[in-house]
């Protein structure tokens, strides 16, 4: 076992770290939120936008994320160009990175499977307490708002930080479209020295050091809700 | 650009100038791998499951360490690592037996590794499913005198089954979507078999777009298998209201 090499590549395997945490940030925020669509899609949608809701949901958790993700970055982006004019837009730098087509099939994904959970947990919140609401004559926004889904996403946050975990172990994927992730950075440290086991290990901690993290973060915030049993 | 001409049905079509016997093959071993991982997973997981019970103190120590270890790593880690690190130390184990240097099959070498990460997911869920039994019923099975053998056979496996049914099926379910990363590593299977039919036409979205449909319909015949299973080991137990 010699770390020798992390002399002159912990600039890269940080560099890689804030890849993979950049990676999960934007993925859980952007997810969760169009998970909070589809899940009342799913509950109070109309027959069409249900079905479609559930298709979705279906689709991505049905199939593996790394088809997603190639389906995206080789699929769609070989299509991309084909758009006339978008070679010479202000978005066309972002839109041919691998960085981009990982953080939206990342971020797809996960909403697929927050959806899911959340849609459990809104209809586990009690009939009481969206009859109070209603009965101090909130309206259906403001009852959303202030009642249903903040009680839903405290009786989902155990499985939500579960979910955050499961989506920080899936960021590696992104490196088999050109994203220097930390995975990325461990595989470059073998090609270049060609030591197998110590960046894998090296990376292995960062990945440890994140779940703990979350873990630890997940636990602080189900403190401070109060919880009678 | 004759080849841009192509339809979509000559593209899948199943014999030669088509991919899509390609892609059905990719698809067989990539239910191959599967079972094989979730077979070699249900071995592990029911060993670690009786093991953690057993009370071996030692013993339990190891087996958290395997549990905890592979679901906190990224699976792609552990497959890469333990691709490289199964196959060097077969060959160093042949070395000091003065064997010949093998290149295994990397279909082995795929399902021993996928399998190795189920048995970790499979410990938990069989030794949930084998606390929920009531200890009443396991002895009474001692009271009777059977022994661990006949015991386990006869009272804790039906017991345990409807317990562990819906666990095992989510595992199942990851499995099969898990085994596209072994592509990974450069095991032909439907997700690099996809890739390489993509590469050569230059047609990557319907060929990922057809895969994910496999994919599918692996994830969806597999719902129905698992509800006719456990409607099955759940026969004479009464409905849930």
């Amino acid at each position: 076992m010699t770390f020798t090499w992390m002399a002159s590549y912990w600039p890269l395997l940080l560099a890689g770290a804030a890849q993979t945490v950049l990676l999960l940030v934007i993925s859980v925020v952007f997810g969760f939120a169009l998970a909070i669509g589809l899940a009342f899609a799913q509950i109070s949608g109309g027959p069409v936008i249900k079905y479609f809701a559930k298709g979705y949901c279906t689709f991505f958790r049905g199939t593996p994320l790394l088809i997603q993700l190639w389906l995206l970055y080789y699929g769609v982006g070989s299509l991309l160009p084909m758009i006339p004019g978008i070679r010479q837009s202000l978005f066309w730098p972002v839109l041919r990175e691998g960085f981009f087509f990982a953080a939206v099939s990342f971020t797809l994904n996960y909403a697929a499977y927050e959806a899911e959970v959340l849609r459990g947990a809104l209809l586990a919140v009690p009939k009481g307490e969206l009859e109070a609401g209603r009965a101090f004559g909130m309206s259906r926004f403001m009852l959303t708002r202030r009642i249903w889904l903040p009680r839903a996403i405290r009786i989902a946050l155990p499985t939500i930080g579960g979910e955050i975990v499961m989506q920080l172990k899936a960021t590696p994927l992104a490196f088999t479209v050109t994203v220097m992730d930390l995975y990325a950075v461990a595989s470059k440290v073998r090609q270049d020295t060609l030591l197998v086991y110590e960046p894998l290990i090296v990376v292995t901690v960062f990945y440890l050091i994140l779940t703990a993290t979350i873990a630890r973060v997940f636990s602080r915030l189900e403190a401070e809700v109060p919880v009678r049993r | 650009m004759a080849a841009a001409r192509q339809g979509i049905f000559e593209l899948l079509s199943p014999y030669p100038p088509g991919w899509g016997g390609t892609l059905l093959v990719g698809a067989v071993s990539t239910i191959a791998i599967s079972a094989g991982a979730f077979l070699i997973g249900i071995l592990l997981g029911t060993g670690g499951a009786l093991g953690k019970l057993s009370g071996n103190r030692p013993l339990r120590l190891l087996l958290d360490l395997y549990t905890t270890a592979v679901r906190a790593i990224p699976e792609l880690i552990l497959i890469v690592g333990l691709y490289y690190a199964g196959m060097d130390g077969l060959n160093r184990l042949l070395a000091t037996f003065r064997l010949p240097h093998i290149e295994v099959n990397g279909f082995v070498v795929a399902v021993a590794v996928l399998g190795f990460v189920q048995g970790a997911y499979m410990t938990e869920v069989l030794r949930g499913a084998i606390l929920a039994i009531p200890a009443g019923e396991i002895e009474a099975a001692k009271a009777f005198g059977m022994g661990p053998q006949l015991r386990f056979r006869r009272i804790i496996l039906p017991a345990l089954l409807p317990n562990a049914l819906p666990g095992l099926a989510n595992l199942w379910m990851s499995i099969t979507k898990d085994s596209a990363l072994v592509a990974v590593v450069g095991y032909q299977e439907l997700a690099l078999a996809t890739r390489l039919a993509g590469a050569s036409t230059k047609h990557y979205f319907i060929f990922f777009l057809a895969a994910a449909l496999l994919y599918l319909a692996i994830t969806l015949v597999s719902n129905v298998v698992f509800s006719l299973i456990e409607r099955h080991v759940r026969r004479g137990q009464p409905k849930p209201a």
